[in-house]
Formats: structure tokens, sequence, C-alpha cells
């Protein structure tokens, strides 16, 4: 073969690697959980599921498209929104809750025309009002009344165990769909696509990438994802508040599970949504100041450690379990 | 309606002062402080802080908090900006948004969850007004703010325009490159502008504590209205977050005015307008004239 004509990188293995089979085997075993342990296990599940739903939905908005939005609490908030909508309008819950995550992801469809036209900070605040100005919205809605909220009552037409068994089975699902979709989307052309648009926009358009069009594709299918986990999450709390279903916390959360774990990579925000799922569980009790102190150490970590656990771990050992970097040859 | 457009005027100054700080950043070091909201708001309980725990009048808290939080502005710029900034754009959004949430959550801890205000500590300046004709009252806090905030505003542009500090801000926004080439020194000159503008929210945060009540968790809404007001006038330009804080001011009040739940949305509209708008016109120019894009012609 011709050296010039060798390619210059190789996309990650076709076939699925060793930790490919390891996270079907993970998940197949995740599944038969609630046959085996109690509530409170699979309602922990339940909870740890929306957190690696929501880090892997985040590093692929702002790790590898470079859209660092604040504002994926939108979509978090209109989901559940669209969910009790669909429930009022006669929907049995479990099909609402889908569907409104699938309604969410269609209002990102407009949004994305817009929005995505403006470059980093401007994009990042803009969606931040975006979020607030549809929390304001909701909360016109009779059936939300306001900053009182709602509640998800049709659920309890199930039995206690039966429902906690089905959400979590709908969120590991949606959990396990979206990161192996991330996943594919990465290996191929499209995520190629979004990592040059991320270093460098123009230099992207330059060479013949429609920007617009990948850009809006990711934005998308992380809207979707985020708007699951905001139905998921509240099948399990049953109630929806606009100030908690649309607060800006999650966008705290997110940043810290993907900044602790490892931006751009994609093992990172899982490791980041475990450590994020324990510290929770350690030190969720102490209120204001553990708030406080996750924001300090996602400072930390930007200034001192921005590759994360993860990446630093990776650039010191070479260890990759799930490639999506390019391998030179 | 009157009356409503006019309250807004004066509610524009407000934001003019917590936006200005916002825009400075934004020119000279060129990144979203996404903290600014929550800078405003320790500026105020600091202020509060002075009044109720150590005694002092007012005006003597502001002018003691507004050096402090120059020199936190300063430090911070020196610590944690300037060395997230090298690494791209990502970065500094992330560290501001975490230093956002500690200074929340700590805000909360140091001073609990009541709401507070130093309304009750400037007497009558808090609520009497003057009656002007058709029917409108000028609250005098309002107008004593949009004055300041002319003021200041004035302040920075002759700081700007005049002295030597000034144009080695505007060198450093122009060209940090270029201006370290001529022997400007850009990092001294971003500490500065940080303390600037830290500086300038701690006031904002004192004037919104004196008109209302505020609570630790209210700064991620005021960096919100500071950047709408900063994106309504146009980024980088002094006097145009006064005409955005305006435009912002008024669209609230307007709002209010027809119903007090639509206070916020008005203002969220109309920087999604402005926004949209100015894109608009961006595709226009860049398809050849709106006759063009209208009729599917492509240039």
């Amino acid at each position: 073969m011709n050296e010039n004509a060798r390619p210059i990188f190789t996309v990650a293995p076709r076939r699925a690697s060793p930790a490919g089979w390891i996270a079907i085997v993970a998940v197949a075993m995740l599944a038969v959980v609630p046959l085996l342990c109690g509530g409170p296990v699979v309602d922990k599940l339940t909870t740890l599921c929306v957190y690696v739903l929501l880090a892997v939905m985040w590093n692929l908005l702002a790790g590898y498209a470079g859209l660092v939005s604040v504002g994926q609490q939108a979509f978090f908030g209109l989901g559940g929104y669209f969910a009790l909508r669909l429930v009022e309008a006669g929907l049995p819950p479990y099909p609402a809750l889908v569907a409104g995550a699938f309604a969410s992801a269609g209002i990102a469809v407009p949004i994305s025309l817009f929005l995505l036209r403006l470059r980093n900070g401007e994009f990042a605040i803009a969606m931040w009002v975006t979020a607030e100005a549809f929390r304001l919205l909701v909360m016109f809605d009779p059936l939300v009344q306001g900053e009182t909220g709602t509640s998800l009552l049709a659920l309890n037409a199930y039995e206690p165990d039966l429902r906690r068994n089905l959400t979590y089975w709908v969120a590991l699902a949606s959990m396990a769909a979206m990161t192996a979709g991330s996943y594919w989307l990465l290996c191929r052309r499209i995520g190629w696509a979004a990592r040059a648009i991320r270093d460098d926009e123009d230099a992207a358009a330059s060479i013949g990438i429609e920007t617009m069009r990948v850009k809006r594709v990711i934005f998308i299918v992380a809207a979707l994802g985020c708007a699951l986990a905001g139905c998921i999450w509240l099948a399990s709390a049953i109630t929806f508040q606009p100030r908690t279903n649309f607060g800006v916390q999650w966008t705290v959360f997110m940043l810290f599970m993907v900044l602790v774990g490892g931006l751009r990579s994609f093992e990172g925000p899982i490791i980041g949504a475990l450590l994020f799922f324990a510290v929770q569980e350690i030190f969720g009790d102490f209120g204001a100041w553990y708030l406080a102190g996750l924001g300090a150490v996602a400072v930390a970590f930007a200034l001192y450690l921005p590759e994360g656990i993860w990446g630093a771990l990776r650039s010191r050992t070479g260890i990759e379990l799930m490639p999506t970097q390019v391998k030179h040859p | 309606m009157l009356d409503a457009i006019v309250q807004g005027i004066l509610l524009g100054g407000y934001y003019a002062i917590l936006a200005a700080g916002l825009s400075l950043m934004f020119g000279v070091v060129r990144f979203i402080n996404l903290a600014h909201g929550d800078l405003a708001m320790l500026g105020a309980y600091l202020a509060l802080f002075c009044v109720e725990r150590l005694g002092l009048p007012v005006w003597l808290a502001v002018a003691a908090t507004l050096p402090a939080m120059a020199a936190l502005g300063w430090l911070l710029q020196a610590t944690i900006f300037a060395r997230t900034l090298k690494a791209g754009i990502l970065l500094p959004l992330l560290a501001t948004f975490g230093l956002g949430a500690v200074l929340q959550n700590g805000m909360f801890g140091l001073f609990g969850s009541d709401t507070k205000s130093l309304g009750n500590h400037i007497g009558s300046l808090s609520w009497s007004s003057w009656q002007v004709p058709f029917d409108i009252s000028v609250g005098k806090l309002p107008m004593f703010t949009f004055v300041v905030a002319v003021f200041v505003l004035g302040a920075l542009h002759l700081l700007l325009a005049r002295t030597k500090v000034g144009r080695a801000i505007r060198a450093t926004s122009i060209d940090p490159e270029a201006a370290e080439l001529v022997g400007i020194e850009a990092a001294r000159v971003h500490r500065v502008a940080a303390a600037i503008a830290v500086a300038l929210a701690a006031l904002a945060g004192a004037f919104l504590a004196m008109r209302a009540l505020i609570t630790p968790y209210a700064g991620p809404a005021q960096l919100i209205f500071a950047f709408e007001a900063v994106v309504i006038g146009g980024i980088g330009s002094l006097w145009g977050t006064l005409v955005g804080g305006i435009v912002l001011g008024i669209a609230q009040s307007l709002g209010a005015w027809l119903s007090p739940q639509f206070f916020q949305l008005a203002g969220h509209v109309i920087f999604l307008a402005v926004l949209g708008a100015r894109l608009w016109r961006t595709h226009v120019a860049e398809h050849g004239g709106w006759r063009n894009v209208v009729s599917g012609v492509r240039a």
C-alpha cells in the first residue's frame, strides 16, 4: 500500500469491545435486580440511572459538541409537564411518560433553529433564559397551579411494588438505550464532525461539515435524554413543582458529574455519576454546605484537573474501555 | 401605562449598574462570569452585615463593601479566572458556575434562608416619592439609583477614555497580544477590570437590597437580567448597557402592569426577540438582502 494512502486515523472498532460486552452483561444483571432485592435498592438504582443518563447527555452536548448549555432543565421539566398533560388527556401513565419525553424533544427542534446560531457563553445563558421562560409559561397552566405544582396521581392506580419496578425498568432501558445510542453516534461520521465543530467551528464549516445539521442532531438527542430523565424523575417523585423540575440545580449536578468524572471521554461521565451518587448518599443531609462543597469541587477540578478523574487515569495509563478518541497508527 | 414606563426606565438604572460589570468583563477579559449575580448578592449581604452587626450607617457600609468586593474581584481574577482562561471557553463557564454554587450555598449556610432587606435602614428614602404631572409618582430610591447609574457609567466612560489605565484596558480588549508588545501587562489589566466589575456588582446588589427583599439564591435571576440588558444594549458597549437596562426595565414593568406574573416573562421575551432579530439581520445580510430571503432566492 502506498504510504500516502494510509488512513491518518482509525475509527473505534466496529465490533463490540470487551468493555461493551461487560456493559451489556451489567445491564442484563441490573434488569433482574428487582426480582432479588427490596424496594429501597430499586429506588436508589432508579436515581442512579437518572444521574448516568443526565451525565452522558451533558457530556455529549458540552464535551463532544462544545455546546455548553446551562438550560437543559428546560427539557427535563418540559418532559414531566407534557407527561402530566398527556395523562390528563387520558393516556395511561407509562406510555405518557415516554411520549412526554419525545414531545419535549420535539420542542428542541424549533429551539435549535434559533439558539444554535449563538456561540459559547451566549448560547449558555440563552438556554438558561429559555428554561426560565418555559418554567414561567408552565406555571400559567391551571393544572400546575403556579408555584404549587401538582402530582401524577394516576400512578397510584398501580400497586406500589409494580410501580417501583416499572419505573426502574423504564429508567434502566432509557439509560442503556441513550448511552448506547450516543456511543453509536460518536463512533460515526457525525461524532467526528461534532468534535471538529467543538474544536473550531469556522474551520469545520470550511472543510464542508454542515455545522448546523450536526449540532442540531446532537442537541435534539441530548434534549430527548434529559426529557426522559425528567419523566423518570416525575414517575419516581410523583410530584411536579416548576421550581424543582425546571431548577438550575440539575445543571449543577450534570456539570459536577461530567467535570469530575472526565469531560470528553465516554467513561468519565458514568464514573462521575457513580461518584456523585455516592457523595449524595453520604453527604446529602448536609444541605446547603453540601451543595457549596459540590461547587467548590467543581471549581477545583476545572482549575487543577480539567480532564477529570478518568481523563487523568487515561493519560497516565493509556487504558481505554470505550474508545471514542482518534487513534494515530 | 405611562406610570409603568416611567418605573421601567428607572428600573433600567439598576440593571445598568448590574450589567456594566458583566459587560466590562465580557469586553475586556472576554468571558462571561456566571457568578456575577451571586457576587452582587454577596455584596448585598456584606453591606447588610456591616449595618446589622457592626452598626454602621448604610452609606458607610456600602462604602466599606465596595473596596472589599473590588479586592475579591482582583483575587478571583488572579487565582481562578486567569487560570481557566488559558484552556478555552469551556472551563471559565464551568468554573464560574461552580463558584456561583459555592457562593449561593455558602451565603445560605452563613446568613440563613430569611429574606433580608436594607430597606428598614434607609429611613424614608425607601418609600417616599415625588408626585409629578399625569398622576405619576417617582420613587426617590429608584430615582437615586438611576442617577447613580448615570454617574457610574459616566465615571467609567471617563476612566476608559481619559486615563492611562483606561487606555490600557481598551488596548487589551482590542488585542491582548499587541497590548503586551507595547508594554501593557494584560493579566494586570484583567485584574483591574475584574475588580471594577465585582465592585459594580456589589453596588447593584446593595441597591437591590434597599429596594427589595433578597435571598442567598437570588443571584442567578440577577445574572440573567444583567445578561439580558447587555445583549439588548449590544455587547461591549458601555452606554448600551443603560439602553439595554431601560428596554428590559420597561418590558418588565409593562408586563407586570398587565399581570404581576408577566414581570419576568416579558423580560425574557424581549430578550429572545432582540436576539432573534439580530440573528435574522445577520442571516439576511449573508444572503443578499431580505427580498432574496423572503422570495427564497439563494444568493
